[in-house]
């Protein structure tokens, strides 16, 4: 936008009517924007500073008692550590498989649109699809992976209700259903590498694992840091299959940060406390991006 | 913040329209059999669920509550037969259907129309409009829910198609993606139209919108997706059953069908069906415009 030269700033004053236009533009979007966008914004910042009940009691200012609260409350943190921890175990995963994924439907193998059709379709399900798959998936009695173990004679388990294997369940869930979105992304890349550094470096005696090793993966490097980037924020705001397939439990194990956030607001109808735990959550996930982008930063540099 | 702007463009820009391409066929080797044969084991464990929940629906409530991999007592189309003529299923798609498909005109439409003023109209105060609008994508949805659920008291909104909507309507990223697609287009061709009296609208409409038909059905394609399949906030703002969309439908019938997991199963399938089905019709567009325009959600 080179709109620093004076006649650009003349003719931007001296036209009222391209002002006009513009902003007539920008309005319908502008209303919906500041409606549902701006003003929650603004009037959580401000709840998180009241006493405000879901009922429509209390709504006085209490200063910062509520984060004090907050920061001091063992479920708060407990919720965030687990958001943390699933986004751990899940990113690593979804990120290392997806690219191996596209790396073997990329070398040219019949079946193209078979592949992707068997990846890339969960991610189309609706979370609760999903979780009634899985749930009936899990089933410790009728459930197909407990049915297929017993057939080597092993005993059945209880995945989602075991407290050391709910969360690594939902992470086999959480992999099998949204693998296909990094999965594309990769694809895509791979498929704009040029033909070329491949003659190239087999002209030069380069094998399979050598050309894959000094070829393909760095020339996916500005990929992987968008698809990490993407695949932490997206962890980071887990809900909706939690849920479902958990409620949280068993004993707090599974409960997520946004959860947490759901409880307190809307069945503890406290909208103040609720609010102040989404601005901690919101920091949490600036501190995540921030240095996310630094580790970027300084390997691009 | 401009770092993440960076990356978020690199396949919509320069290199591009990433098309899928039908990779090359090559002779099959000893490596690209065993290729194959890998990746044959990872489809078919992908796609089991699918296998599983398919023959769970198709079997009688008797069969499904035994553990096994075939029905004892045949097929049967029992489960959707009753979860059709019981339930609200045909109800709640309708509603999926009607709210994701106004929810993306009306985020397409309005995020274009302010995209263009973006990319190319010089007007006072647009900088800090577009400062505002695009420091927003950082702020998640799920962040939202306690005051905006507020505010739709306040407007009278909850359990309403409008507060169902209007919300979910607001996608400032869209409004990156178009921006940074209509910031491609040569200017020539608009300025002829200009030159010939042509207002800003004539010339949104009749030669940016156009143009841009590959990277507005991708951007519609993916907020449709997403309305499609998003659960918490229509399970927070509706109540009232026949205003339900699919997900949150489900998710309150679940228990209420308790073991009965032939039903259970047949919600599922009936529920996932049409984006299937859309995405059978469509695989091409919808790969190309994800692949496209790089981002996503949950």
């Amino acid at each position: 936008m080179p709109d620093t030269g004076a006649t650009v700033k003349a003719t931007r004053r001296g036209k009222p009517r391209e002002n006009l236009a513009g902003w007539g533009f920008i309005a319908p979007f502008g209303i919906l924007f500041i409606l549902f966008m701006l003003v929650p914004v603004l009037w959580g910042i401000y709840l998180s500073f009241t006493n405000q009940s879901l009922t429509g009691a209390g709504g006085e200012l209490i200063g910062f008692s509520n984060y004090a609260e907050a920061l001091a409350d063992p479920d708060m943190w407990r919720s965030m550590l687990n958001t943390v921890w699933f986004t751990v175990l899940s990113t690593v995963p979804l990120v290392v498989i997806a690219l191996a994924l596209a790396l073997l439907v990329n070398t040219g193998l019949p079946g193209q649109w078979l592949w992707r059709l068997s990846f890339f379709m969960p991610y189309l399900l609706a979370s609760t699809v999903v979780s009634l798959i899985w749930v009936w998936l899990y089933n410790p009695q009728l459930g197909l992976f407990n049915t297929v173990l017993g057939w080597f004679g092993v005993d059945p388990i209880t995945w989602l209700q075991d407290p050391d294997l709910a969360m690594l369940s939902v992470v086999i869930t959480t992999v099998w259903w949204t693998i296909g979105f990094n999965f594309l992304l990769y694809l895509a890349a791979l498929q704009n590498i040029p033909d070329s550094q491949y003659e190239a470096a087999s002209l030069d005696g380069a094998g399979r694992w050598r050309s894959l090793f000094s070829i393909t993966i760095p020339q996916l490097g500005s990929t992987t840091v968008m698809v990490v980037i993407l695949q932490l924020l997206a962890s980071l705001k887990v809900f909706d299959q939690i849920y479902q397939m958990t409620g949280g439990g068993p004993a707090g194990t599974t409960r997520s940060a946004i959860q947490y956030i759901f409880e307190t607001g809307f069945t503890g109808f406290r909208f103040g406390y609720s609010s102040a735990i989404s601005y901690i959550f919101f920091v949490l996930i600036i501190v995540v991006s921030v240095i996310q982008f630094r580790i970027t930063a300084r390997r691009s540099a | 913040m401009s770092t993440m702007t960076q990356h978020l463009t690199v396949p919509a820009g320069g290199r591009s329209a990433a098309s899928i391409a039908p990779a090359k066929r090559r002779k099959l080797g000893p490596a690209g059999i065993s290729a194959l044969v890998v990746l044959i084991v990872l489809a078919a464990a992908w796609l089991l669920p699918f296998f599983w929940a398919i023959v769970t629906s198709l079997k009688s409530e008797t069969d499904a509550a035994s553990a096994t991999l075939w029905p004892a007592h045949g097929f049967t189309f029992d489960a959707y037969a009753k979860v059709l003529a019981e339930g609200n299923v045909p109800i709640w798609a309708w509603n999926s259907l009607f709210t994701s498909a106004l929810i993306t005109a009306i985020t397409v439409l309005t995020s274009a129309l302010a995209a263009y003023a973006f990319s190319r109209m010089r007007f006072r105060g647009q900088k800090w409009a577009y400062i505002v609008a695009i420091a927003a994508i950082a702020v998640p949805p799920q962040v939202l829910i306690v005051p905006l659920f507020y505010e739709m008291l306040a407007m009278n909104f909850v359990d309403t198609y409008w507060g169902l909507i209007l919300p979910q309507a607001v996608q400032p990223i869209i409004v990156l993606i178009l921006k940074q697609f209509f910031d491609q287009i040569p200017i020539e061709l608009e300025e002829a139209a200009r030159v010939d009296g042509a207002s800003r609208l004539r010339v949104f409409t009749s030669i940016v919108m156009p143009l841009s038909r590959p990277i507005l059905a991708a951007a519609s394609i993916f907020v449709f997706v997403w309305a499609w399949n998003n659960f918490l906030w229509p399970f927070i703002i509706i109540n009232d059953p026949q205003l339900m969309t699919l997900p949150v439908g489900l998710q309150t019938v679940k228990s209420a069908y308790g073991i009965q997991y032939a039903q259970n199963m047949a919600m599922a399938i009936l529920a996932a069906l049409p984006l299937i089905i859309v995405f059978l019709f469509f695989q091409r567009q919808i790969i190309k415009g994800i692949a496209t325009t790089g981002f996503g959600g949950q």
